[in-house]
This record gives C-alpha cells, sequence and structure tokens, in this order.
C-alpha cells in the first residue's frame, strides 16, 4: 500500500512534468521542442490517469497492474522518438534526418522482435510479459542511442547548451532506468527495495528539462569538448 | 551473464553522464562574475578552492530558496560528494587524479558562490514586491 512519501513522489512528479510544459511554453520553445513536449505531456496525463486509476482499483489490482506496464512501454517509445528528434537537431547540418528515422524504426522494430522471442515461451500473460520486456529493452536501446549522440555532440562540436542539457539529461534518466532492471533481473530478492528507485529516477527527467528551458537560453553556447570526463 | 553486463555498462554510462551534466551546469556559471558583496561574504575573492564549498552551502541554505536553481544546487551538491568519495580512494593511487578533484572542487564551491549570488537578488526582489504591495 502506498506511504506519504509515495503520494508525494506522485505530487512531485505531475507537477515538474507540467513545470516543463510551462516553462517550454513561457520561453516560445513548445513548438521547437514539440516531440519532448508532446512526450511530457503525455506523461503527465499518464501520471494523472495512474492516480485515478490507483483511487479507483488499487494499487494491487490486476487493472492498475497492466495499465501502468502498458503505459509505460507507450511512454518509452514515445521517448524514444523524442531522442530521434534530438538526434535530427544535432545532425542537423548533415541533412540526415531521414537516415535517422529510418534506422530508427528498425531498431524499433528489431528490439520489439528480439523482445518477442525472449517472451515466445511464455504460455500464459505472453502480450503483458512482451510489453514490459520490450520496455526494459527499449531503456538499453535508448541508453545505447544517447551514449552514441553524446558521441556525436563532442565530435560535431555541438554548442548549444540546451541540447546539450537535454541530451545529458536524457543519457542520466535513460542509464539509471537501464541499470535498475539490470540489477532487478540480478537479485529478484531486492525487487521491493529496488521498486522504489523508478519514481525517483522519473522525477529527474523533468526537473532537468525544465531546468534547460527555463533557466538556459536558446542562443546560450558552450564548448562540449570541456564537459567530457576524459580532456580532449 | 547478460544482466551483470547490462548493469556494468549502464553504471559506467550514468556515472560519465551524470559528470558531464554537473560540469555543463558549472560550465554555465563560471563565466558569471561575483559581485563584491558576495566575494566579501564568501571569502571568494580570486579562485574559489573545495574547502570553501561547505561553508557557502551554509550561506546558500540561509537564503530562501529559489524554485528556479534548486535541481542544479542539488545536483552540484551530489557532484560534490562524488568528488570528496574519489579524493579520499581513487585520488590517492593516482596523484593526477587528486589535482583534477581539487579544481573541480572548487568548480562546485564557485558554482554554489554564483547560486548564492542569485538567491539574494531573488530574496531582493521578493522584499521589494513585498514593500510595493
Amino acid at each position: 500500500m502506498p506511504g506519504p512519501v509515495d503520494y508525494l513522489l506522485w505530487a512531485l512528479t505531475a507537477l515538474c512534468e507540467l513545470s516543463v510544459l510551462v516553462c517550454a511554453f513561457a520561453r516560445h520553445s513548445f513548438r521547437r521542442y514539440l516531440s519532448l513536449n508532446i512526450y511530457m505531456l503525455g506523461s503527465l496525463l499518464v501520471t494523472i490517469l495512474r492516480f485515478w486509476m490507483f483511487l479507483h482499483y488499487g494499487y494491487t489490482s490486476s487493472r492498475y497492474f497492466y495499465f501502468y506496464y502498458y503505459s509505460d512501454a507507450l511512454l518509452t517509445i514515445g521517448l524514444y522518438f523524442g531522442l530521434i528528434a534530438l538526434y535530427s537537431y544535432v545532425l542537423d547540418e548533415l541533412q540526415a534526418g531521414k537516415y535517422v528515422r529510418v534506422t530508427a524504426t528498425l531498431l524499433l522494430a528489431g528490439t520489439a522482435a528480439f523482445s518477442y522471442m525472449v517472451v515466445q515461451q511464455s504460455t500464459d500473460r505472453m502480450l503483458t510479459r512482451f510489453v514490459v520486456e520490450l520496455s526494459q529493452n527499449l531503456y538499453f536501446v535508448g541508453l545505447i542511442l544517447t551514449y552514441l549522440l553524446w558521441g556525436a555532440i563532442l565530435k560535431l562540436r555541438e554548442t548549444r547548451t540546451r541540447i546539450i542539457h537535454l541530451v545529458l539529461s536524457l543519457g542520466v534518466y535513460f542509464s539509471a532506468f537501464a541499470a535498475n532492471y539490470a540489477l532487478r533481473n540480478l537479485y529478484p530478492s531486492l525487487h521491493t527495495i529496488l521498486g522504489y528507485l523508478p519514481p525517483i529516477i522519473a522525477i529527474s527527467l523533468p526537473l532537468a528539462w525544465a531546468h534547460a528551458f527555463w533557466r538556459v537560453p536558446e542562443d546560450a553556447r558552450l564548448v562540449p569538448s570541456r564537459l567530457a570526463v576524459v580532456p580532449r | 551473464m547478460m544482466a551483470a553486463g547490462i548493469f556494468v555498462f549502464s553504471a559506467a554510462a550514468l556515472l560519465q553522464f551524470f559528470i558531464s551534466y554537473c560540469r555543463s551546469l558549472i560550465a554555465a556559471s563560471s563565466k558569471q562574475v561575483l559581485s563584491p558583496e558576495v566575494k566579501d561574504v564568501t571569502g571568494i575573492h580570486r579562485i574559489a578552492s573545495g574547502e570553501d564549498f561547505k561553508r557557502v552551502m551554509q550561506l546558500l541554505q540561509l537564503c530562501p530558496e529559489s524554485p528556479e536553481d534548486r535541481t542544479s544546487v542539488q545536483a552540484i551538491g551530489a557532484y560534490f560528494s562524488l568528488l570528496n568519495f574519489v579524493r579520499f580512494t581513487v585520488a590517492r593511487l593516482f596523484p593526477s587524479t587528486r589535482a583534477w578533484t581539487e579544481s573541480e572542487r572548487g568548480m562546485c564551491a564557485y558554482f554554489a558562490a554564483v547560486a548564492l549570488e542569485r538567491r539574494i537578488s531573488f530574496s531582493r526582489d521578493m522584499l521589494a514586491q513585498q514593500m510595493d504591495s
């Protein structure tokens, strides 16, 4: 049964997601980063709907369970496309947008096929297992793609501070989720303790994005090579 | 085995992204010049050192929080703790890492001083608004 901390995290998540949309709108960046904002709007709706489901059907109900995992998979796909949009911004000058979209769609299809192969032996609740597996795999694929994008930013000397902030915070989000899922698979007995991590990780992304939209002007620039852990 | 590999890769990537993110926050504030008032209060006149961080953070906590910088201050606080951990472990074995952690800790202190400057002006604005109303 959720306690006061869970309610607080729920309210904070919704508030942070809303603040991303408000900050983007106030700074006239809503249309410029449309796919990221659409994802955040979807995320806000899902947070509200999850709370509604919880109030009506309870935390342990199958309806809440199904809604949680299906909406999580849809949101991960949404964020995956948000990441692809970030690729388009960074590779804009190379006019590689079409290739990025085709590769991303193929990669998504490949991840779905791999997830299906993993769960095809299961006889019961195969679709749900597939959705959970797809979501986990997409977090890892998202992490790899963000890592490659960060490499491209360093290589192409991308200087737009806001894009750098958006990409790095996305990298933190994907890698934290991927590490959390990997730990859960390694130590299933830690499921209860590790279960507290996703809501905390989930807050980090809207917080960082709200900061990027509100505090970092669109024309702000920085030298990305100074940010690399290993000096270049 | 595969889960262990994924975990190691994800944890390494998490660390790298987190450090780069914190450094991007610090880089944005490093260009700002501190006012003489904040220089006097913090004792940072030319170059900040890691030893200043704790004191500046205490001063920062005395000021009313501005919602805009809460995330970044918390992130830099976590980064500073990470640097302290590296300083007392890895840096003892590798002297070059020690110089790097010292420089990073100093930059964290400077970031905190810039945040303090922002909070002071935020408090002044709030007070001015209250006086007007």
